[in-house]
């Protein structure tokens, strides 16, 4: 489904993701595990079109999207949950869901608003709030919300986990693998190595920018490197 | 002792008013634009001179006033969206410091490109082909009707602002992608379009304010622009550039401020004035009257 060859990302002298190569099929959770200022982030801006590779290719559902705008990536298919949730504080909560079903019909974003609000119903609560005085839970919620708003085939997550307690960790996970089993392609970014393989096909170890370790989640759990460097033990 | 004269202070109040409705007007634009590039558009008030020359122009050539204004209107509209797309859309990439050298080397552009036209000299407007200035009264207090319609034209546009912000698909995409530009480009959300829009709207109400300029003082010459697009602009950082509401309430300060100055006996002081003002009001306050402190955008 993305199929990513040789990119290569700098941000003016810094060079962040170095010769990456790694696909995802679809149906499949994948995670992309590293520690921090790995390059993970970066990955996903370029997939999303934020930032440009000079390099290599992208390819989903055999389009060519290296040199898309995001907006063209958006109306593909492909959506990008950000790292810190990044929703629309001084907007409600409604109005965050309407910009999420940018690229859709009126009629498909009244229907869209309608299933988040049954698979949310604390959105649904607060739909008239200012997005920025929720919870960090509930701010999570509107942000996964607010990507299925567009209908996404390959949903793209940047640590979703960020600063949450324990419980709505796994609620978040659970949510992932729901919308997996849906029929949603997954790709995962998580500094929570333990979680995201748990519920992952395949995994990639990314380390300073290079994907050093490529398996599926059961054996990379399983793989003395990671267990040393990534599950702390 | 001096007799208190309430109805000296209406009729001040109410020029108040009017100043403050054309300076808001105006600064709505500064602070939209602000708010989606971060781009201090010096050029902004030159669209006001853009306008009038406009609605000078088509008068003089017989069309009628409201034929005369909708060319003004457009005219502004659709110059600040070729200066978009010509001078500042190519920087998008740029630093801001280039983005804000281009605006005023467009500013610049705009009043020679005027002068070559139009020679230096100031040229009457024709107000009263426009809007006849009658006087009315209400009880003892005298008011010109041009004051009433230049104060509730721009409640009115105001107001439809507001509903196009908050109700539109457009409007609520601006609000966004000036809250996060890169979040609102994850939504899908097509910023050059966006870019446009807000581009449209703030030289239309420019448009708007710059023929209610004209009918009050009825003069056009190329750089007239200069000052009160000056004017405007503080009172955009007065209120906190970024912000609707804000570019509203600073208008309206900077309006009472000047009418107040001058009717103490200080006209001379008018423009020192409201640079204090922006001071004092920046030291208590730095991100102006109803500015958000701006998080880091990465
Ligand atoms: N805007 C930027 N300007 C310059 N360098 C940057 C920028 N963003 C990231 N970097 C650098 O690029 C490298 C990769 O950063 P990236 O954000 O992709 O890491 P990450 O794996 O997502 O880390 P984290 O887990 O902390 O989110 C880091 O060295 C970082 O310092
Ligand atoms: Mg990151």
């Amino acid at each position: 489904m993305l199929k990513v060859s040789n990119i290569n990302v700098y941000y003016d002298i810094i060079y962040a993701v170095k010769d990456v190569s790694f696909e995802v099929n679809a149906g499949e959770i994948v995670s992309l595990i590293g520690a921090n200022g790995a390059g993970k982030s970066t990955i996903l801006k370029t997939l999303s079109g934020l930032l440009k590779s000079e390099t290599g290719s992208i390819s989903f559902l055999d389009n060519e999207i290296k040199n898309m705008l995001p907006n063209e990536i958006v109306k593909l298919g492909i959506v990008h949950v950000p790292e810190g949730r990044r929703i629309f504080a001084n907007m409600t909560v409604k109005e965050n869901l309407e910009v999420g079903g940018y690229v859709r019909s009126k009629k498909e974003v009244e229907e869209g608003i309608e299933d988040i609000f049954f698979r949310f119903p604390r959105l649904k609560e607060r739909h008239r709030q200012l997005a920025g005085t929720l919870s960090g839970g509930e701010q999570q919620m509107l942000a996964i919300g607010r990507a299925l708003m567009s209908k996404p085939t390959l949903l793209m997550f940047d640590e979703p986990s960020m600063g949450l307690a324990p419980l709505l960790i796994a609620q978040v996970f659970e949510i992932i693998k729901e919308l997996n089993s849906l029929g949603t392609t997954i790709l995962l970014v998580e500094q929570n190595a333990q979680m995201a393989l748990s519920i992952s096909n395949r995994g990639y170890v990314l380390e300073n920018g290079k994907i050093v370790i490529s398996d599926d989640s059961k054996s990379l759990l399983q793989n003395d490197i990671v267990k040393c460097a990534y599950l702390g033990s | 002792m001096h007799r208190f004269n309430w109805l000296l202070i209406f009729s001040q109040f109410i020029n108040g008013l009017q100043l403050g409705s054309i300076y808001a007007l105006i600064s709505l634009g500064y602070s939209m634009v602000y708010g989606i590039i971060m781009l201090l558009n010096f050029a902004h008030g030159d669209i006001i001179m853009v306008g009038g020359y406009i609605a000078l122009i088509s008068i003089l050539n017989r069309f009628g006033p409201f034929i005369s204004v909708f060319f003004a209107i457009s005219g502004c509209a659709v110059i600040s969206v070729l200066i978009e797309r010509l001078a500042y859309r190519p920087l998008r990439k740029a630093s801001k410091t280039s983005l804000l050298i281009t605006a005023i080397g467009v500013s610049i552009f705009l009043q020679n490109l005027a002068q070559l036209i139009f020679s230096a000299n100031g040229r009457p407007f024709p107000a009263s082909s426009i809007l006849k200035n009658n006087k009315m009264r209400f009880g003892k207090i005298n008011v010109n009707s041009v004051t009433i319609i230049t104060i509730l034209i721009s409640i009115i546009s105001m107001l439809l602002l507001v509903i196009l912000v908050h109700k539109t698909k457009l409007g609520k995409a601006m609000r966004a992608v000036s809250e996060d530009l890169e979040s609102g480009q994850l939504m899908g959300i097509n910023i050059d379009k966006v870019i446009s829009f807000t581009f449209i709207l703030g030289s239309s109400l420019a448009g708007i304010a710059s023929i209610m300029f004209c009918c009050q003082y009825p003069l056009v010459n190329p750089t007239m622009g200069y000052m009160i697009g000056m004017k405007a602009f503080i009172a955009a950082v007065l209120g906190g550039i970024g912000s609707i509401p804000g570019a509203v309430v600073g208008g309206f300060t900077i309006g009472f401020v000047e009418i107040f100055v001058s009717a103490i006996g200080f006209s001379a002081w008018i423009d020192v004035a409201v640079f204090a003002v922006l001071i004092i009001v920046l030291l208590i306050r730095p991100f102006g009257i109803l500015g958000r402190r701006l998080t880091e955008k990465v």
